[in-house]
């Protein structure tokens, strides 16, 4: 695989009155040719601040951005419309021209790359059958759901064949039947076509079932990048950790919660693993890990087991040699009750 | 009585109607044009995803501000020189759509930039990311999603002009409102008065009802 998005040492810097701001402090990463690639980190982390230096909606402050290997922060003008051709975006709040038709709102993308008048209807319908809506193409877009708008603002992003869709939080606004709409669409485009799609989401599910990688930021910076599924079965850095323990937010009964005090979440990579390390614990230690919640996701296809279970020793001594040991063999962390509580 | 203001209508009527027609015709048709121009350039030389051009922008949003400051039966009276440099003569209703035109350009022209700034700015933001270069977003985005107010704006100023007409028909202009004040106020014709009133009335209805259906339909 080549790469066909480079951050190199990207710098955002905003000023407020007086007062400089950095929204994106030195971030350097890779995106790889055809890769879904996820952007995650709390809010005002520099995500979409980060997203929108590829298209330049956001020039940087210093640092090169290179696309397909050429530096784009100084293009202007033609050129900075050429990439942009090549570049098709989405929003949270879809951004469709509220006066224009779902056919114009499609057929403008085509006119910004002055297709032929004779070509652009036929287009249009193809699109719009790509994303399951061409029986909408009289309509206007107050006349769709959320999850119809984001797919003609789909079919609007990938008019001109882009190699590169950015989706900013395309699917923050929606409930979850519309999201499990919008996910299914892009996920079936990506498979008819090699596209590499650059996500931002804060939701949890989102990313389980669509990123290859993923980087965390914080506070301007990259702060972890990694598969999703090692993000997941192992999270290095607080915000991904955050992000994944809203996938272990089970809602424990109170009794439970306060029965038990010493509640572990332990992550393993292989299915079957932890009959293995829960029983030696057993036998080992003497001592009981009662499984308080578990289940097993799969994140890209492979199996991730996650498990609750609660640590009855009697002594600080022995908890930590159990802690220890289990340590070396899953991914463990102390578990606050519902992370809303 | 009614007899006699009767007669004066249909006397003077068709006259001052023919007046009033040209003055509005006139300025209503060049100002629209011309307003709508200088709207769009008041919008574009500010925003700096189009036409950003810091100096042209307060030029032209000064030389607004100034005509717009000056009341209008001022600025007939200062437009004068201009207008006879124009039209050959300082008065009838010809020499009167000069003024009205100045003064419809720079109001309609604030509106329209009014309107084109309240288009939602992702809306603008999604279009630029398309790779659309600025005309296109200028067709196809800012008009279409500005319509309705810009034709809530037209109407106003259209409105608006009705006013102007009456009061360039006072200083030589003709026209209905000079028929008002002629036999309304100086020759003690209330007859002629009140009739003159519930035209301009029901035209203003009118074209309040007309502005409101366009910009309705506009609106999706
Ligand atoms: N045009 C701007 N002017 C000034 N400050 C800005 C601007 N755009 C973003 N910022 C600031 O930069 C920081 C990062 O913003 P950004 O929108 O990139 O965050 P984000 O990670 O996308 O957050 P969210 O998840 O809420 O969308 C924020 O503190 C924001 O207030
Ligand atoms: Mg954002």
């Amino acid at each position: 695989m080549s790469e066909i998005i480079k951050f190199d040492n990207v710098e955002v810097e905003f000023t407020r009155g007086s007062e400089r701001f950095t929204a994106v402090g030195g971030v350097s990463l890779s995106i790889e040719k055809g890769e879904f690639f996820g952007i995650v980190g709390a809010s005002g982390a520099g995500k979409s601040t980060l997203v929108r230096t590829i298209n330049l909606l956001q020039r940087p402050t210093s640092g090169r951005v290179l696309v397909d290997g050429r530096d784009v922060t100084a293009l202007k003008g033609r050129e900075l419309s050429a990439l942009r051709l090549k570049i098709g975006m989405i929003f949270q709040h879809f951004n469709l021209i509220r006066n224009a038709t779902v056919f114009d709102n499609v057929a403008f993308a085509l006119e910004a790359s002055s297709t032929p008048r004779a070509q652009i209807a036929p287009r249009v319908v193809d699109l719009l059958r790509l994303v399951g809506l061409e029986d909408k193409i009289r309509l206007y877009p107050g006349s769709l759901s959320g999850g119809q708008k984001q797919r003609v603002a789909i079919a609007r992003a990938l008019a001109n064949k882009p190699e590169i869709l950015l989706c900013d939080e395309a699917t923050s606004a929606l409930d979850p039947d519309n999201t499990a709409e919008v996910v299914e669409a892009l996920k079936r485009i990506k498979e008819s076509y090699p596209i590499t799609v650059v996500f931002i989401t804060h939701q949890e599910q989102v990313a389980r079932s669509l990123f290859d990688r993923i980087a965390v930021m914080d506070k301007g910076r990259v702060v972890e990048v990694g598969y999703a599924y090692d993000i997941f079965a192992h999270p290095k850095s607080q915000p991904a950790r955050d992000l994944v323990a809203r996938a272990a937010d089970y809602e424990l009964p109170r009794e439970v919660l306060e029965r038990e005090k010493d509640l572990f979440l332990l992550t393993f990579k292989e299915e079957h693993a932890y009959d293995a390390v829960i029983s030696e614990v057993a036998r080992r230690f003497g001592t009981d890990l009662s499984i308080i919640a578990g289940k097993i996701d799969y994140i890209r296809h492979k199996p991730l087991g996650v498990l609750l279970v609660s640590l009855r020793t009697v002594s600080e001594r022995k908890r930590q040699e159990v802690l220890a040991y289990i340590r070396e063999r899953a991914c463990i962390t102390e578990y606050k009750g519902a992370s809303n509580a | 009585m009614l007899e006699q203001t009767l007669r004066i209508l249909r006397n003077e009527l068709w006259k001052a109607f023919y007046e009033t027609a040209v003055m509005m015709g006139i300025s209503f048709a060049l100002s629209l044009v011309l307003g709508l121009l200088l709207g769009f350039a008041l919008y574009l030389t500010e925003t700096g995803a189009f036409f950003k051009n810091r100096a042209l922008n307060s030029i032209a949003s000064g030389i607004v501000n100034f005509i717009r400051s000056i009341p209008f039966i001022i600025l007939v009276v200062f437009t004068l020189p201009l207008t006879f440099y124009l039209v050959g003569t300082k008065i009838g209703p010809v020499a009167a759509s000069v003024p009205m035109t100045i003064a419809a350009t720079v109001f309609l022209a604030r509106l329209v930039e009014g309107g084109l700034k309240e288009v939602d700015d992702g809306v603008i933001e999604a279009a630029l990311a398309t790779g659309a270069r600025s005309l296109l977003i200028v067709r196809k985005v800012l008009l279409r999603e500005a319509a309705p107010s810009i034709a809530r704006a037209v109407t106003v100023v259209f409105i608006n002009l009705i006013g102007c007409s009456a009061m360039a028909g006072m200083v030589g202009g003709g026209g209905i409102g000079n028929l008002a004040v002629q036999y309304g106020y100086y020759r003690y014709e209330t007859g002629v008065m009140v009739f003159t009133i519930v035209v301009l009335v029901v035209i203003v209805q009118i074209s309040q009802h007309l502005g409101d259906y366009v910009a309705s339909k506009f609106t999706h």
